[in-house]
């Protein structure tokens, strides 16, 4: 009876291993090179899995990192901050030197931006150039994470960080459904009030969060960033206010509350005052989540 | 002698008359009004002056706005309008200035460099001090120490020429510092391109809703510029005549013009430090009471003073109530209804002037 049921635990173990195994061998076997992919720069073919990747897209290269493809990169232009172990060099994406990127002899250069023709320029010279335009949704920002992890021989590890993604904001959504709806958000971009609406990239995070973005009514020209009258947001009296001009500007609540009449926005008398880094709410990878438990912690304090 | 008989009418140009002057006055007045009635949040017209009159302490007056509406009106509103007419004045009354000084009509307040210098300033403060020092009290500091600078540079470089009483040098002066300054501009700002948008927004000009503090910040300068201008208007006209003409009339051209152009460039530079760039209204603005009126100096700078208040004030409104809730650039605004405006006047005008 004993010995029966070690072999059917046996068995059962053994089984759950070869599961695992199996699981794991799937995820770890290296993806069938050359890998064709659509970027923003059409087709774009890698022929055998990159080691010299160099990065001219802060969001690429947080994502790189998190896939596990960072050992593959060689170099990161000087806006990618994140993660500190990137290799943070010189190399601009705003105003790039095709020379000094080709110098790192990379075998796949990622960008967000195609100033004055650098990706025909490096395409030119033999360098595979994967464009990943600025994502428009939730959507497309993870299939631009899959995409990373399909050039990059990591197909598994992208899917997974996905997946857990996809996990997180679900639970932070499902939770700020639960309470009070119909509070409003002014989302600043810097100190003369630009802001961002429902349109935008980060404003699907206020409407995902049921949050009613005062920038909407302010954008008749569809544009996405419109500059709002100070006297506006004062009336409006959004009850969250998100600073993402902390780090460029130096804005904080108490900076805020200091400007003309805004003492009276609900935000400022209720303390819903939510600092972000400039950087997690200008980008759109893996950090996503960061931004929408920032938020959603300011939405569980006002509503206790 | 030509030259003198070239420019004689002029200097018997007509001064103020009564019914200009209180055209003007009327403009500004309405201007002001407009500019504390109208905005992005619909106060109401009662409401607005019930609220003045509870202010001013009026018996039996008292406001019927709620705090909120209260603090819109007199802490973002009332200041905004009163920068706009301060910067307005000075920018016009510079503009006139620097167009009878240097005997150039396209002359305008950023001639001698004071809006490169002032864009280098602004920017290397925002590229280089720590985010919490500059604030927006540290900008303004550096913009205005960067605009005289650049003036003072090309005073000095104007006067190493052989030719110093020439006007047309210090010009020339003027463009070499701003090429100069406006090149080291960019470069600092390509180095430091996270700093690109907050620059671009300063250069791109607005009047900021910053409440009482920026109009404390530059009245003082704005003040002292227009009463020395204002003092030393008739002096404008003789100038205007040329160098030679003005020193055998017993006028020391150096000394006059330095204090002329000393006042209009301090306060343009503390204009431009706390609004960033409005461009137009410097000449649009003396050349369409020019044309109008057909006044000398004497009378176009305080017309100018005057109507480039009301004008930036009313360029205002258009840039925070067409687009309300969201707002325009000013300097969009000045130049997009500004010059349609001026060709107009000059279209109706020419046969008159010629």
């Amino acid at each position: 009876m004993l010995r029966s049921l070690l072999v059917l635990v046996g068995a059962a173990v053994a089984a759950l291993a070869l599961t695992v195994a199996g699981a794991s061998g799937a995820a770890a076997a290296p993806t069938a090179f050359p890998v064709t992919v659509v970027g923003s720069n059409g087709k774009v073919t890698v022929t055998k899995r990159p080691s010299r990747i160099v990065s001219l897209s802060p969001t690429a290269t947080e994502t790189l990192f998190a896939i596990g493809a960072g050992p593959q990169v060689v170099a990161v232009d000087d806006q990618s901050d994140f993660p500190k172990s990137a290799p943070k060099t010189a190399l601009s994406g705003f105003t790039p030197n095709v020379e000094a990127i080709a110098g790192y002899r990379p075998d796949l250069v990622v960008i967000a931006y195609d100033p004055k023709g650098l990706s025909e320029a490096l395409g030119r010279l033999g360098i595979t150039v994967l464009h990943q335009d600025g994502a428009k949704s939730f959507k497309g920002a993870y299939q631009q994470i899959r995409q990373l992890g399909r050039v990059t021989g990591r197909d598994g590890r992208a899917a997974k960080l996905v997946a857990g993604m996809k996990t997180k904001i679900g639970a932070i959504v499902a939770d700020a459904r639960k309470g009070r709806q119909g509070l409003s958000v002014y989302h600043e971009l810097d100190p003369t009030l630009f802001s961002a609406t429902s349109k935008t990239f980060i404003g699907q995070v206020y409407t995902a969060l049921g949050l009613e973005n005062i920038a909407d009514a302010a954008d008749s020209a569809g544009f996405g960033y419109p500059q709002l009258s100070a006297e506006y947001v004062v009336s409006s009296s959004p009850d969250i206010i998100v600073l993402a001009d902390t780090v460029c500007c130096g804005q904080k609540a108490s900076t805020v509350a200091a400007r003309p009449g805004w003492d009276r926005i609900s935000a400022i008398r209720t303390g819903s005052v939510v600092r972000i880094d400039d950087s997690i709410a200008s980008r759109w990878g893996p950090r996503l989540v960061d931004f929408f438990r920032a938020v959603s912690s300011a939405l569980t304090r006002l509503r206790q | 002698m030509t030259s003198i008989a070239e420019h004689a009418p002029e200097v018997r140009a007509r001064g103020l008359t009564p019914v200009w002057a209180c055209s003007a006055v009327a403009f500004l007045l309405a201007s002001l009004a407009i500019g504390i009635l109208a905005g992005p949040v619909d106060l109401g017209v009662g409401a607005v002056f019930e609220s003045a009159g509870a202010r001013l302490h009026l018996p039996g007056v008292s406001t019927s706005l709620s705090p909120t509406e209260e603090a819109i009106l007199w802490e973002i509103r009332v200041p905004r309008v009163m920068l706009a007419a301060l910067v307005g004045a000075m920018l016009a009354v510079a503009g006139a200035t620097y167009q009878g000084v240097f005997r150039n009509p396209l002359a305008d307040p950023y001639l001698l460099g004071v809006a490169a210098g002032a864009g280098l300033g602004a920017t290397i403060a925002i590229a280089y001090l720590p985010a919490g020092l500059r604030g927006h009290r540290m900008l303004p500091v550096a913009a205005f120490v960067g605009g005289s600078v650049a003036v003072f540079l090309t005073y000095a470089v104007g006067r190493s020429a052989r030719r110093e009483r020439d006007a047309a040098t210090l010009v020339l002066a003027g463009v070499t510092v701003t090429a100069f300054f406006t090149a080291w501009q960019t470069f600092v700002q390509q180095q430091n391109s996270e700093t690109l948008q907050e620059v671009y927004s300063w250069i791109l000009g607005n009047i900021p809703s910053t409440g009482w503090s920026d109009v404390i910040l530059i009245l003082p300068y704005i003040a002292v510029a227009i009463v020395v201008i204002l003092a030393l208007r008739r002096v404008v006209d003789v100038l205007n005549l040329g160098d030679d003409e003005a020193a055998s009339l017993g006028v020391d051209v150096r000394r006059v013009r330095l204090a002329l152009v000393v006042a209009a460039t301090l306060g343009t530079a503390a204009a431009v430090a706390v609004t960033g760039l409005i461009g137009f209204v410097g000449i649009i603005v003396p050349h369409t009471i020019r044309l109008l009126t057909g006044v000398g100096y004497r009378a176009l700078i305080p017309l100018s003073v005057v109507v480039g208040a009301g004008f930036l004030v009313l360029a205002d409104v258009v840039a925070r109530t067409v687009l309300a809730p969201a707002e325009i650039p000013l300097g969009v605004v000045t130049a997009f209804f500004g010059a349609p405006f001026f060709a107009l006047v000059l279209r109706t005008t020419r046969g008159g002037t010629s």
